[in-house]
């Protein structure tokens, strides 16, 4: 665990660079880890953000099927969102813990 | 001086070669999982692995209840092979298998390869093994970009942080 600013708060980080508390997240810090990502957010990446935010506090298990299946995205649109890492990243900006599942 | 550099694997080239529900889905969660990592990702069906994306029956695999030490009774007891053998019962405990799988919020097999592709995964099926089965694109599901040979799937392996593998 380590403490890191991320858009001028000091949020508490893992040592992947996921935040500890889901409840430091705001849009600014969001931005500031999706450009560490080369991901320039859009309103679609927040639609995706929000819903995933409030499937984690609802503690429900979060997978590229089900945000497929969320009537947001569908995978192939969430491919496209979060290149290279539809879970890994989407959690990381979202604020959320590193994913669990493996599907 | 010892190098500690981490070399991340860039691709992988997953062989399917057999037709059994969890050899099926053993290659297609190394598969999907690979593909949300970011990793490029080639998928080759070869002999009875054809099952899995062969449109009639990928969506009804079986599970072997006999010759297969590890089935297990609900609640734990060994599986009697004489039991395994009873016309119906194979089929009864694959669809039990799958209905677990699905509550799991595993995808069916037609869903699970439409994922992979979703995600920029490759599907093949081997030449050989589709002709020995008489089979033809036509039979197989819409997400098997081509039929090849082993040695255009070995060329699909370059690359020096590649891996391949065989379930």
């Amino acid at each position: 665990m380590a403490v890191k600013t991320i858009a001028g708060v000091e949020v508490k980080v893992t040592d992947d660079g996921y935040l500890e508390d889901m409840t430091q997240w705001n849009k600014e810090i969001a931005n500031e880890i999706a450009k560490e990502l080369n991901i320039e957010l859009t309103d679609k990446h927040f639609e995706v953000l929000n819903y995933l935010r409030e499937k984690t506090i609802a503690k429900e298990a979060l997978t590229i099927r089900s945000v497929g299946k969320s009537g947001i995205v569908d995978i192939k649109q969430l491919y496209e969102l979060f290149p290279k890492g539809p879970l890994k990243f989407s959690s990381k900006i979202a604020g959320i813990p590193k994913p669990t599942s493996c599907i | 001086m010892e190098t500690k550099e981490k070399k991340p694997l860039e691709k992988v080239c997953i062989i399917c070669a057999k037709g059994n529900l969890e050899d099926v889905y053993a290659s297609l969660v190394m598969a999907n999982g690979a593909v949300m990592e970011g990793i490029e990702t080639n998928l080759f069906f070869t002999f009875f692995g054809l099952e899995g994306i062969t449109k009639k029956s990928m969506n009804h695999l079986h599970t072997a209840t006999t010759g297969n030490p590890a089935m297990k009774m609900p609640g734990g007891l060994p599986f009697p092979t004489m039991l395994g053998g009873l016309p119906g019962v194979e089929s009864a405990v694959s669809s039990m298998m799958r209905k677990q799988m699905d509550e799991l919020g595993m995808p069916p097999v037609d869903e699970f390869l439409e994922m992979i592709t979703a995600g920029g995964g490759t599907i093949y099926a081997c030449r050989l093994a589709v002709d020995m089965f008489k089979l033809t694109k036509a039979d197989l599901s819409e997400e098997v970009k081509d039929i090849i040979t082993i040695g255009e799937f070995y060329e699909l392996c370059d690359g020096d942080r590649t891996q391949i593998i065989f379930t």
